[in-house]
């Protein structure tokens, strides 16, 4: 995927961006001065409270919003050419699986779009499902799934498109806790094999803290990047890691940081 | 399909049964209600000592009532549909096919329309406002007072028959499907239109694998009203051309030759005609569910 302009291991390169939505009482910005680099491989958490445009900035890298300040390359491109190259899998906050088409053909949506032939369609669907542990579900409907399969469908949809980069908006938010770490492991194990680059948006701080290489904590009105925390956990961590001194470390960081941005506030 | 049928019925079988009781019995007494008034002038002109019981057994057997008892609208559907030849053109059935035959030929023109137009309207943003106040307006005109003219003005182009007789049908059972298919192309959460932007999809794909399927539920409901309309549609068309066939034509000589039995078992038959009609929609509604959701056991109404 590299572009042979600037870089090649940086994936989005974000510079002063800002984001200001006109409404009737004049203009609400969003997102402000926004400086940030991913790099090949990383798995970057936006964390903030809600309204502090973590959603919004992973929209403006997928293309999905407009940026009205700064600039902002998504594989050396503008983000709308990365659209058109297709070269990011988005997963949304709710599973978006089209209730009419069974879990293969949910998988392999993208891939019709993109004009593949139907056997090539079909092997890379069951090859995802297999990645998401839903192997064997491939007949069933949306409706007979749980919601935490659901959004592993939605997850194995978006890794069929094959993009080295992944975003993610709370894909586990609407789930319950004991599936959310569930899927969290999971979600851990499936980017170490496959070596994407991930964005995630969450606001929940253990949930950015066991998955992330670097976490970017963000404060609203206007959305702004208040710290960005490194996280060394050690690979192949399992749920028992928020246990130990360096995540609750970290833990206290992303809090700290997450207050501040909070504190000239009213709410 | 009739196993279909059959559980939907079975489990309407008594209520249905029960209200259809209650009408009846309500029609029997209207019916002595309503013809009694003549029939006491004739017991007094005649000097007749009459009783109830006298008086409602008349009034169930006039030859000319005000509103003829439902036996004897039966007797005349039994007579006008199993007794006569289906050929004749005294025959119920006969009549029911020149009318289904327009009804059908113009809900296939309505769909046609309806669905055209509402891509139309979906996909091209002048056309949404361009078209849409048209729609509307032309629903406004009353249908027996377009019907003969546009009637009229297709004979005088030379095209007469079955065709001008269908597009009143048209005319009326398109505007539910568009309205109906608009609001079902629109359906799609913007999270599954943005989910397209990201695949890059084309306008094409996105009305092709997104907006149709999500529309699907909101074009069956469309087609019910749609279908009902057009057996109105039909038979307000043979109104006004003094047409040979149809039920439309039937209720006319009913009421040219003060024929209310006839009247009455033509009414019969189109209601009859539309409910079939409606419920076969049903049927086929449930089918393509069936096919295209699995077994959802919500269903789609």
């Amino acid at each position: 995927m590299s572009q042979g302009t600037g870089n090649s291991s940086t994936v989005v390169d974000i510079t002063q961006l800002s984001l200001a939505f006109q409404t009737g009482d004049g203009p609400v910005h969003a997102l402000s001065d926004i400086d940030l680099k991913i790099r090949s491989g990383e798995f970057v958490t936006l964390i903030g409270p809600s309204g502090c445009g973590k959603t919004t900035l992973l929209r403006v890298i997928a293309d999905l919003e407009t940026h009205s300040a700064g600039e902002i390359k998504v594989n050396g491109v503008a983000p709308e050419e990365a659209r058109l190259q297709r070269s990011y899998g988005y997963v949304f906050q709710s599973p978006a699986l089209y209730p009419w088409r069974t879990v293969e053909q949910n998988v392999s949506l993208p891939l019709e779009i993109m004009g593949r032939p139907k056997a090539e369609r079909r092997e890379l669907a069951r090859h995802y499902l297999e990645l998401v542990n839903l192997t064997g579900f491939d007949r069933k409907y949306p409706w007979q799934l749980s919601g935490g399969m659901q959004q592993r469908v939605s997850i194995a949809r978006a890794l069929s498109l094959e993009a080295e980069l992944l975003l993610m908006d709370e894909p586990f938010g609407a789930l319950d806790e004991i599936t959310r770490d569930h899927l969290n492991e999971q979600l851990l194990r499936l980017w170490e094999k496959t070596s994407k680059t991930i964005v995630f948006v969450t606001h929940s701080i253990p949930e950015a803290v066991f998955l992330s290489t670097r976490i970017v904590v963000m404060s609203p009105r206007p959305g702004r990047v208040i710290d960005v925390i490194d996280c060394n956990l050690p690979t192949n961590r399992v749920l028992e890691v928020r246990e130990s001194p360096e995540f609750l470390e970290i833990a206290h960081r992303v809090r700290e940081g997450l207050r501040s941005g909070h504190s000239y506030d009213d709410d | 399909m009739t196993r279909v049928r059959h559980g939907k019925i079975g489990g309407n079988a008594g209520p249905v049964t029960v209200v259809s009781l209650a009408l009846i019995l309500v029609w029997y007494l209207g019916a002595v209600y309503l013809n009694s008034a003549q029939l006491i002038d004739r017991y007094q002109k005649n000097d007749v000592d009459w009783t109830l019981s006298q008086l409602a057994l008349d009034s169930w057997s006039m030859e000319r009532a005000v509103l003829p008892a439902p036996h004897q609208v039966a007797a005349e559907l039994k007579k006008s549909m199993i007794d006569t030849k289906v050929t004749s053109k005294r025959s119920l059935v006969f009549h029911a096919w020149v009318t289904l035959s327009s009804t059908l030929l113009g809900f296939l023109f309505g769909t046609v329309l309806g669905i055209t137009l509402a891509i139309g309207i979906v996909t091209v943003r002048t056309l949404d406002q361009s078209l849409m106040p048209w729609i509307i307006a032309s629903q406004t005109v009353p249908i027996l007072a377009i019907a003969p003219m546009i009637i009229v003005v297709l004979g005088s182009i030379g095209i007469t028959g079955l065709v001008p007789k269908s597009m009143i049908s048209t005319y009326l059972c398109f505007f539910p499907i568009t309205v109906g298919m608009v609001k079902g192309l629109r359906s799609p959460d913007p999270i599954l239109l943005d989910l397209m932007k990201t695949y890059n999809g084309g306008h094409s794909q996105v009305l092709l694998k997104l907006r149709f399927p999500a529309a699907i539920p909101y074009l069956f409901a469309s087609l019910k009203v749609g279908i009902a309309l057009s057996v109105v549609g039909a038979i307000v068309a043979e109104l006004p051309t003094g047409a040979q066939g149809g039920l439309g034509a039937r209720l006319l000589v009913g009421s040219y030759y003060g024929q209310v039995n006839m009247i009455w078992a033509a009414l019969i038959t189109a209601s009859a005609l539309s409910a079939l009609l409606v419920s076969l929609i049903g049927v086929i509604q449930r089918l393509a569910v069936w096919r295209i959701r699995g077994m959802q056991p919500m269903g789609v109404r």
